[in-house]
């Protein structure tokens, strides 16, 4: 379980996040979500203890992270980011097992994990010998997430994981994610700006808007009881467009 | 990580090779000369004489710098002797005005407390002069020195060490009231071609220049006798004779035996008809003081011929050897000592500003000045000062590139890193250097190709290498030799920068290559 506790963060005087008090139950996938610049990809930021909380204190199953313990406690924690984060100078196969073989662990275990994964994430093993630049942004998604997941980490994080890649193939991962999700039973945390995709992984809903929480809850509560005028209004923008578009057309 | 080890590894152990090669040179016979033809030619009679006696190694140091240079080698002990002239001694090392410093004794005397001596007097006087060009002294009825003082508009270009010394310009300016105020600097081995080609109108010359009678010059009298006399002789540690008496027993031979005639016609023989100059002290050596004639010897056909032999005469590995051992061992230590440098500038923004000032202010020091700050400071000459000073050189490039190339890393590939949960030195070394890889790649290519170029200055202070043939190029003014030196210079740093698109690519993983492969 993941608590926030009156978190909050300043960037250079202006709040990115107001004293934000959150939970994340353990096991499930929370969406949060929200226009560009809510906070959103700061709240995760500071859960993977990439960015220093003002005030306040975040905590991984009662624990705090500091400079002693974070090295051990990222191992813990598989992070995702928009174009993946893949490093070009490395192969595929060798970004997937970077932390394992820095951690010493035996070869063959290496071997056997990324085949075990290569199978979850749906990937063809050739593929494991390319380098980043040579792949699509579908595969590098895939790989992210396998070097993500090397470890078993108990606690998934995702900052826009399907942001970069065209619609078609983003559909495709999209549904293939959800089922990893339910299949591995981690506690995942998704951040994105698209209510579809928001609605499509969770019931759990998390809407920021300029560092704060305006309101939590399943997709069904967001729209029939909005806790501000905010709440429909941004669920309606991402609608609106393409309905007039598909009326318009007679799709 | 490891092939910078490896590097450092390396660095050291060719450094202290260096280092044991400079203690065992001590035990040696060291000869020096300065940067000019006959000082080089003295230099080859006086080793090669030594080496005759059979007693212990000699070796030569030619050109080593210009007097203060020399000297200072010599009171260090970095060599052991080196033809010098009276006159020299007096005025300029010893700051006396005393006539009577002339007088050998006298000046042996002044020598003792920096145990030094003088002696050996080579049978000539080499005195400074000025001369102009035969016709327009004619025109003009000049004569003597005096007589200059009546024609304000001569143009005067005289070399940079006549115009610094006390015995040179400033005394003849006192003595005789001389009306010119700013006479133009002009390299000693430039300033005939520039009187021939009457850009100028009176030079300082030594009165046993070759060119005196080969451009039809008037040497001027020097009618109130203000240079004193520079009776050739040699000036020597002390403990020499002591240290190699069979040695010093057969360098007495010297006394006497070189006439200021056969100086001059060596001295041609050398800048007229480019012969070697250890061939010509062979050859006055070999002919017991009887000179072969000069008009005969000369090559003036077959320039390239003579161009090829001078090119890859027998000193080309050793200059090549010494050239790459002065750059890779310089190298070494300036990726040794910037990596690291680049990296905390890159990891410490508020370091950065001061690391990178700095090695850029070093660069702005000009290379001779460099030098000639480093060797009071070490108290040596040679290849250490001159590595010191390629190391700082070398170090702007490395420095600001290892910075560049780190800190334009993504920050989402740095943040990625972090966020596996790899420690602030794995990240360095797994992620940080290696996407920075091509870019300290290509400043230590840089430094490279800048230092081939800049350790040719090095032959100024006796470091060697091929700026030893561009040294002696200059300082008889003969192309041929300038040329065979900054040739295989040039082509060195190609191939350094050929070699380099190599290891560069090497370094470069093959993720950051080129376009995409599918």
């Amino acid at each position: 379980m993941i608590t926030l506790d009156r978190v909050a963060r300043t960037f250079d005087g202006q709040p990115a996040l107001a004293p934000t008090t959150l939970r994340f139950a353990a096991g499930q996938t929370t969406v949060v979500i929200g226009p560009s610049g809510c906070g959103k990809s700061t709240l995760l930021r500071l859960i993977a203890g990439l960015l220093q909380p003002d005030s306040g204190r975040v905590a991984i199953d009662g624990v705090e992270m500091h400079a002693g313990n974070e090295d051990q406690l990222r191992h813990t924690i598989g992070y995702v980011i928009q174009d993946g984060g893949l490093f070009p100078h490395l192969t595929a196969r060798q970004n997937v097992a970077l932390l394992a073989r820095f951690l010493k662990r035996p070869p063959a275990w290496i071997a056997a994990r990324i085949d075990e994964l290569r199978v979850l994430v749906n990937l063809r093993g050739e593929l494991l010998a390319h380098y980043p630049q040579q792949l699509s942004g579908g595969q590098r998604q895939r790989i992210a997430l396998m070097r993500a997941l090397m470890l078993e980490p108990k606690l998934l994080l995702l900052d826009e994981p399907l942001g970069a890649l065209d619609p078609l193939i983003r559909a495709e991962l999209q549904a293939e994610l959800k089922s990893i999700f339910a299949r591995l039973g981690k506690t995942v945390v998704l951040v994105t700006h698209d209510m579809n995709e928001a609605a499509h992984f969770a019931d759990d809903i998390v809407l920021l808007r300029d560092g704060r929480v305006v309101q939590r809850g399943a997709l069904d509560d967001l729209i029939k009881r909005p806790a501000e005028a905010f709440v429909g209004d941004f669920i309606r923008a991402q609608k609106s467009i393409l309905d007039a578009k598909i009326r318009e057309t007679g799709l | 990580m490891r092939v910078v080890m490896r590097a450092v590894m390396r660095a050291t152990m060719l450094l202290s090779a260096l280092l044991a090669n400079a203690a065992v040179a001590q035990e040696a016979l060291t000869i020096a000369s300065k940067r000019f033809t006959e000082s080089y030619i003295l230099g080859e009679i006086i080793a090669q004489t030594a080496r005759s006696a059979g007693e212990t190694q000699v070796a030569h140091k030619p050109g080593l710098g210009n007097t203060g240079i020399v000297f200072a080698a010599l009171q260090a002990g970095s060599i052991d002797a080196y033809p010098e002239y009276t006159g020299t001694i007096a005025r300029e090392l010893l700051k006396s005005d005393a006539a009577d410093l002339a007088a050998s004794a006298a000046i042996n005397r002044e020598l003792a407390p920096l145990a030094l001596a003088a002696g050996i007097p080579f049978g000539f006087n080499n005195t400074y002069a000025l001369a102009m060009r035969e016709a327009e002294a004619a025109a003009l009825g000049i004569s003597t020195v005096s007589d200059l003082a009546q024609h304000v508009g001569l143009k005067l270009g005289l070399s940079q060490e006549f115009l610094q010394r006390e015995d040179g310009w400033r005394a003849l300016k006192r003595a005789y009231s001389l009306p010119f105020t700013a006479p133009r600097a002009i390299d000693h081995g430039l300033a005939y071609e520039a009187l021939v080609a009457d850009e100028i109108d009176v030079i300082d010359i030594y009165s046993t220049d070759a060119k005196i009678a080969e451009y039809e010059l008037r040497v001027l009298r020097d009618d109130r006798k203000v240079f004193p006399a520079y009776d050739a002789v040699l000036l020597y540690r002390a403990d020499l004779p002591r240290r190699l008496p069979k040695t010093w027993a057969t360098l007495q031979k010297l006394e006497g035996s070189i006439s200021a005639g056969a100086m001059i016609a060596m001295n041609a023989r050398a800048e007229l008809g480019g012969i070697g100059f250890a061939q010509i002290a062979e050859d006055f050596l070999a002919s017991a003081r009887s000179l072969p004639d000069t008009a005969d010897s000369l090559p003036n056909t077959a320039d390239r011929r003579r161009f090829i032999d001078l090119l890859f005469g027998p000193d080309f590995w050793r200059l090549t050897r010494e050239h790459l051992l002065l750059v890779l061992v310089s190298l070494a230590a300036a990726v040794a000592a910037g990596v690291p440098l680049g990296v905390w500038a890159a990891r410490s923004p508020s370091a950065a500003s001061s690391i990178l000032a700095s090695v850029s202010v070093i660069q702005t020091i000009p290379s001779l000045a460099l030098l000639a700050f480093l060797i009071p400071l070490l108290n040596r000459i040679g290849t250490l000062p001159a590595l010191i000073a390629l190391f700082l050189y070398s170090l702007l490039p490395i420095v600001r590139n290892t910075h560049s190339g780190l800190v334009s890393i993504a920050p989402a590939l740095r943040e990625s890193a972090r966020a596996l949960g790899l420690p602030s030195f794995a990240r360095l070394r797994l992620i940080e250097l290696p996407l920075a890889a091509p870019s300290i790649a290509a400043g230590i290519k840089t430094a490279a190709i800048i230092s081939v170029g800049t350790a040719t200055i090095a032959a100024f202070i006796g470091a060697g290498g091929y700026g030893e043939r561009i040294a002696a190029g200059l300082a008889v003014n003969d192309n041929a030799i300038l040329l065979s030196g900054a040739i295989p210079a040039a082509a060195l740093a190609l191939l350094i920068e050929g070699g380099f698109a190599l290891v560069q690519r090497w370094l470069s993983p093959a993720g950051l290559r080129g376009p995409k492969l599918t």
